[in-house]
């Protein structure tokens, strides 16, 4: 069951099965349903609120009172950039005017080709290795602006190769 | 083995010991012997009577009595329920994250014998969403382990208690760490708080008793019980018992987290610990607890780390995460940052909070932008004295100390921005509209 916007419904049915005994499992179905499309699509939303029997109101809500939930697709490739107070104070907004420099993006946008999302995030809990950032999974602290956007670009090209071979 | 201060490290054991993230190597450490001891010679009523005795108080910030918390939870309802908060998200601490991954079993005890004391048995560990990986992988580990080895599950040791932990991840929101807002959130709900009363010891998960401790008062459970609580009263202060770790950023040279003696001054965390501040610059303000703390200058150095101290000095220990700013740090933007923070962590509920918070960060913008002028730095006075009590939460309320005693520690710097924009006089119609709705609400 393909949904007209290529959204597999059917991917779904396991999260379901996994909670279904579990009592208020909704952020944790949520997270996975984020897993499965990479943000929550509409229609995921409508049928988790139709399974847990709530309305989608109540679904909505929580979707979009969390930070890390997204209602929309992002680019292929997320660059974290933790702006806490340990972080401003060693220099993120540094961080932030090199990739508006290299990208032409600011925080919350995604590059026109769809490589790369920059999002702000407060503390990441790892001030000791100020200024924090993480791109995909991968944590880079003590980062300085050049190094970063070096990374950053190498990241990238590695993934396309790879997609490439 | 340990630091100057300590002999031997009481929570950071994986500092002192090898391979104690492992069961085996915990084990082989005398790891689960307290709670071996707890459930065969100790009625669950003499456990809470140790941690009290112990005068362990919350680590998460608060400081409230831990054994005098479980000493609340009603007897006679059914089911009750462990919450362990590690929800840590304070700018500036980074604790129990190193205990979760080096340390894990010395907590999973810490709540076992939690949970055996109020007699629950169900215990939940609420992570935020950013310890995806710590909670996927070791962590869940940790716990796997000890459910092999019959530290959890039915019949603990061959005892008649029984268990179960669950490990649950938020979604990324500041707010859960406030304890009621965290039950909402593990209950599926949006993180927005509760009223309190009823408190989560009568009425908290699914409206039943609940315990809810952090991370690291519950790491502090098995040593207690193993050497007694007169062994405990051997690190601190009176009042203020026990080894305490000490987050440690900002500017300067070693950054990181220090296990030391509640009592210790704050020059030797920043001295002897950290290195000293970079370049040899001179300490201008120190954030004891976060972005929430009353910032205090130099002259509190000599000050020691203990609950009554600090609060004596006018600020709080919280959860101990010091950032430290320098000569070279611009206040007016340190305090701008803290409160845009708020301004996007507030979870809507009160208005205090939520419009506080945003008028705040306008009149910060404003003046950082060279466009304010004196009378917005009595704004920022005004605002925060009608959020002062006002809040919901504590969230809205921790707002206030550090724009407060910003501005009474570096007025000058205030004063020079805002002069900058009164040669400009240019009147922003938002701030004035703001002022006239905040100066007719005050006379009702």
């Amino acid at each position: 069951m393909t949904h007209e916007n290529g959204i597999d419904l059917a991917l779904m049915d396991e999260v379901f099965q996994k909670y279904s005994q579990q009592k208020g499992a909704l952020i944790p179905i949520l997270q996975n349903a984020q897993d499965i499309y990479g943000f929550l699509p509409q229609e995921a939303l409508q049928l988790i609120a139709d399974k847990m029997g709530v309305s989608i109101g109540k679904v909505y809500g929580v979707a979009t009172f969390y930070a890390q939930f997204y209602l929309e697709k992002r680019g292929r490739h997320i660059l974290k950039l933790c702006d806490g107070t340990a972080c401003h104070v060693k220099g993120t907004p540094l961080l932030v005017t090199a990739l508006g420099d290299g990208y032409h993006i600011q925080p919350g946008e995604t590059t026109e080709d769809g490589d790369l999302t920059i999002e702000i995030v407060y503390c990441l809990g790892s001030c000791a290795l100020a200024p924090v950032t993480i791109l995909d999974d991968q944590v880079m602290g003590r980062m300085r602006p050049e190094m970063m956007v070096r990374k950053v670009q190498k990241h990238i090209k590695d993934a396309q190769k790879a997609a490439g071979a | 083995m340990g630091n100057e201060l300590l002999e031997k490290y009481v929570l950071f054991r994986h500092r002192d010991v090898e391979d104690i993230h492992k069961i085996d190597g915990y084990t082989a450490n005398d790891g689960y012997t307290a709670l071996k001891k707890a459930l065969e010679t100790m009625k669950p009523e003499d456990v809470t009577n140790v941690v009290k005795n112990a005068g362990l108080r919350g680590r998460g910030g608060a400081g409230f009595p831990a054994g005098v918390k479980w000493s609340f939870i009603p007897k006679d309802i059914f089911p009750k329920y462990i919450v362990v908060n590690a929800d840590e998200s304070e700018p500036g601490t980074f604790k129990d994250r190193e205990i979760m991954t080096y340390n894990p079993h010395q907590l999973i005890e810490g709540i076992i014998m939690c949970a055996y004391a109020v007699g629950a048995e169900t215990a939940y560990i609420y992570g935020r969403g950013e310890f995806r990986t710590l909670f996927l992988g070791r962590l869940q580990e940790a716990v796997d382990e000890a459910y092999a080895k019959g530290f959890l599950g039915k019949n603990i040791l061959g005892s008649d208690f029984s268990m179960d932990l669950y490990l649950h991840l938020g979604a990324g929101a500041y707010i859960c760490g406030e304890e009621t807002a965290l039950l909402n959130s593990l209950e599926g709900l949006m993180g927005q708080p509760r009223s309190r009363p009823p408190f989560p010891a009568v009425e908290g998960l699914y409206a039943k008793p609940t315990v809810i401790n952090n991370v690291e008062t519950l790491t502090n459970v098995p040593p207690i019980v193993a050497n007694g609580a007169d062994w405990y009263h051997q690190f601190g202060t009176e009042r203020s018992p026990g080894t305490k770790i000490f987050s440690l950023s900002g500017r300067v040279n070693k950054p990181g987290n220090y296990e030391l003696p509640l009592g210790t001054p704050i020059r030797y965390l920043i001295e002897e610990c950290g290195g000293g501040v970079i370049d040899g610059k001179a300490v201008k303000g120190i954030l004891p607890a976060g972005a929430s703390s009353a910032i205090v200058g130099p002259e509190a150095l000599d000050v020691t780390m203990d609950y009554e101290a600090m609060a004596a000095a006018g600020t709080m220990l919280g959860s101990a995460s010091f950032i430290i700013m320098d000569e070279t740090v611009d206040a007016v933007w340190a305090a701008e940052k803290n409160v845009k923070f708020f301004k996007h962590e507030s979870c809507g509920k009160c208005s205090p909070c939520r419009e506080g918070s945003f008028w705040l960060t306008s009149v910060y913008r404003k003046l950082r932008e060279g466009r304010g002028s004196k009378k917005d730095v009595e704004m920022l006075e005004t605002i925060i004295n009608q959020m002062e009590g006002n809040c919901f939460c504590l969230l809205g309320e921790f707002t206030v100390p550090g724009v407060r005693t910003s501005l009474a520690l570096f007025r000058d710097e205030y004063e020079a921005l805002a002069r900058n924009g009164d040669e400009m006089a240019q009147p922003d119609h938002n701030l004035v509209l703001a002022e006239q709705m905040l100066n007719s609400q005050s006379k009702v």
